[in-house]
């Protein structure tokens, strides 16, 4: 009994519970639910907490792209091709403390490499705007707005840049918003891809056993041992060039599955198997229910949250692997946008030296990462709310 | 022992047929028949090849056969021949093409493992032994960004930064009066020079994965009843440390060969592109580019099949250390 008692206490420890009346706290415990228990275990991962944040706002600016950048990721700005980020100001030439403006841009050219110049003329300013009209969007395909977040008047003359252009002119920042668009769905729909393929086959390898769960299982041996990016670059390469966006983006997705399924297929196998002998099943089994039910109703709810951390774990290495593929130019290609189409155009070390901003998506690219890396972190910790 | 060793590898064989499979479908993937491509590259750019030639090339393929016949050719050239086929893009052998490459990607893996282990194995009993100290958070966090920054981003950051702020261009494994000399002590020492980058930066990423399972193997192992009765006996602490529980927390590292080298090949891939080496991955890439399909199928046949030998070798080592894993069924790992 003491041994029971003491194992309560530390789960309530574990659980963070506030001082309540002994009493009371028991009985919470008892009456939660298993999703209740994993919210609590969550909520004490500050650190998930804090990049299931991050990751919201992420995906809203994908979801807003349109309205949340300042420019038309495709339009270029002919007269400020490669201008480094604006400054952005709030004391003018008089000292006096304004509202946050910028200044506008001339360029002139370097007399000797002919590289633009771009210097800031301090006689004109414009103030940065919040609910700017600019350029003309459909949001989402539905709604005609030409409405943006920020942004000044004339982008044409005193344009806010604030990651800067690339070569061509393209704002860099609202390249970022549409990428993100792109490179975090990926991972999504992959992830999504992986889950059907994953529960499938591993149920069926976990539920029949015998000869086809050992093929399954050697299928799953080989495709673990090959190494996953040589693998991808394989396959993407060998998409027809002449594929409409859409249909390489959904490809690609495919592609990205296609060893993403194997660790979730062993996931679901494992926990199939050692949760056939659990008396819970004896007893469902001996009430007569159907085997179907005894999976879906009895065991699936049981690693639920195994699926979602296996399927968490997944998401930074899709991200990654398109960023990785559209860099080396066999994934995504322009004009479709993505974080990593964004650093083809930094493959040449030199040019990245004359405009290091376009580097930028690499630190978009590394905080999703980190960000996914610390949820999923977080996530494992919580899926077993019952380990002591 | 020697009987777990004969059915491991008895289990290699379908592993590494599945693989060829696999890299033949590969090589069957793109649209159209590479020959063709080839050919008609051959004719937009003004050179006429040689009827008698072309139809060697059809035969030695079997490219007017069914499908499952020219794999079987392809198998038997390459087991019985080690004739992995033709590139155009190179006009030479496959085999001479990986071969000249393969070295240099295989050395690159094994001193980025021995980079692994030797920064890994010490941070992680130290940061096991003082848990919650500085140190403790300090490599936690780097280990998370370590695990969270692929290579290639790294490698263009290095590159970067050592480009504008020293002036010196990154990338290569020699320079440039180097790189077609014949070996020579000096030309090896400049390779020492170039060598490291590519070794550290792929190295980085197992060693954040390799401290986070040795800390948590050390911190299981620590708790046990045996070091505390290894302490009661009145070891000194680092006795107790080193015969005991890092002989078990070591494990990992023993595993980790077979799934380094799959780790290697993949993520080092596109590291060895960005930094411009003249190793395998780099030839798979323009191999892909060009649609030189013999090459980019060979390069998954040989780098799977290296894998599986890896894991073969690693779970021998293992089974060799750890008596339990022998006795064991094969299933149990």
């Amino acid at each position: 009994m003491s041994r029971v008692g003491s194992v309560i206490s530390g789960a309530r420890e574990r659980l963070g519970w506030r001082k309540e009346s002994a009493e009371a706290k028991e009985e919470r415990f008892y009456r939660a639910g298993q999703w209740q228990l994993v919210w609590w275990r969550f909520r004490r991962h500050k650190l998930a907490q804090a990049a299931a944040v991050v990751l919201a706002i992420f995906y809203i600016i994908a979801a807003f792209a349109e309205f949340l950048s300042p420019h038309d990721p495709l339009y270029r700005y002919k007269q400020f091709a490669a201008c480094p980020p604006t400054g952005i100001y709030m004391r003018d030439l008089s000292g006096r403390f304004r509202a946050p403006f910028v200044y506008q841009v001339v360029r002139t050219r370097d007399p000797e490499t002919m590289r633009p110049i771009y210097k800031a003329n301090a006689e004109v300013t414009a103030p940065i705007k919040l609910f700017v009209h600019g350029s003309r969007y459909r949001l989402w395909g539905l709604f005609d707005c030409d409405l943006h977040l920020f942004g000044t008047e004339d982008p044409e003359t005193a344009p806010l840049f604030l990651l800067g252009t690339d070569s061509v002119g393209r704002d860099v920042l609202s390249r970022i918003f549409f990428g993100g668009r792109i490179s975090l769905t990926v991972g999504l729909i992959g992830v999504a891809v992986s889950f059907v393929l994953g529960l499938i086959l591993g149920g069926i390898s976990g539920y029949f056993g015998g000869a086809i769960d050992e093929v399954i299982q050697r299928i799953i041996d080989v495709l673990i041992s090959l190494p996953t990016i040589p693998l991808w670059m394989s396959l993407a390469a060998a998409l027809p060039q002449n594929w409409p966006q859409l249909r390489i983006y959904f490809a690609t997705t495919i592609i990205l599955s296609i060893l993403g399924w194997t660790g979730l297929a062993r996931v679901v196998r494992g926990k199939l198997l050692s949760m056939r002998e659990e008396d819970f099943v004896l007893a469902a089994r001996l009430d007569g229910e159907s085997e179907w039910r005894i999976i879906t109703a009895y065991m699936l709810p049981g690693f639920a949250s195994y699926i979602i951390v296996s399927l968490t774990g997944s998401l930074p290495g899709m991200i990654l692997g398109e960023t990785a593929l559209s860099f080396l130019g066999i994934g995504l290609r322009p004009p479709t946008i993505s974080w990593g189409v964004m650093l083809q155009d930094a493959q040449d070390i030199m040019a990245v030296a004359q405009l290091p901003w376009v580097l930028s998506p690499v630190a978009f690219v590394i905080t999703a990462v980190l960000m996914f890396n610390f949820l999923g972190d977080g996530l494992r910790d919580a899926a077993d709310p019952y380990a002591m | 022992m020697a009987s777990y060793i004969v059915k491991r590898i008895i289990r290699m064989i379908p592993q590494v047929f599945l693989i060829s499979i696999l890299a033949f479908i590969i090589i069957q993937l793109p649209p159209g028949d590479y020959l063709t491509e080839h050919l008609n590259r051959l004719r937009q750019s003004g050179r006429q090849q040689d009827e008698v030639e072309i139809r060697r090339w059809v035969q030695m393929y079997g490219l007017d056969r069914p499908m499952y016949e020219q794999y079987l050719k392809w198998i038997t050239n390459i087991v019985f021949r080690l004739d992995f086929g033709y590139t155009f893009q190179w006009n030479k052998s496959v085999r001479e093409v990986i071969a000249s490459r393969m070295g240099y990607t295989l050395a690159i893996a094994l001193f980025s493992a021995v980079f692994t282990w030797v920064v890994a194995l010490p941070i992680g009993i130290f940061v096991a032994v003082k848990q919650y100290s500085i140190a403790d958070y300090f490599f936690t966090l780097l280990g998370f960004i370590g695990l969270a920054v692929p290579g290639f981003l790294l490698a263009m950051v290095v590159m970067y930064v050592s480009y504008t702020q020293f002036g010196v261009k990154v990338g290569g494994l020699f320079s440039v009066e180097y790189q077609l000399q014949p070996w020579s002590w000096a030309k090896f020492v400049d390779l020492l020079g170039h060598i490291w980058i590519p070794i550290v930066i792929l190295g980085i990423n197992g060693t954040a994965g390799l401290i986070r399972t040795m800390r948590a193997t050390m911190l299981d192992e620590l708790r046990k009843q045996y070091v505390l009765v290894a302490r009661a006996k009145g070891l000194s602490e680092l006795k107790v440390l080193l015969r005991y529980p890092v002989r078990i927390a070591i494990n990992p590292f023993i595993s980790t060969i077979g799934w380094l080298l799959p780790w290697f090949f993949s993520g080092g891939t596109v590291v060895e592109i960005v930094l411009n080496l003249p190793t395998a991955g780099p030839a798979l890439w323009r191999a892909l580019m060009g649609q030189d399909m013999y090459l980019a199928g060979s390069y998954i046949l040989i780098s799977g099949t290296l894998v599986a030998i890896g894991s073969l070798i690693s779970d021998i080592l293992l089974a060799v250390v750890d008596p339990r894993v022998r006795f064991g069924s094969l299933e149990g790992q």
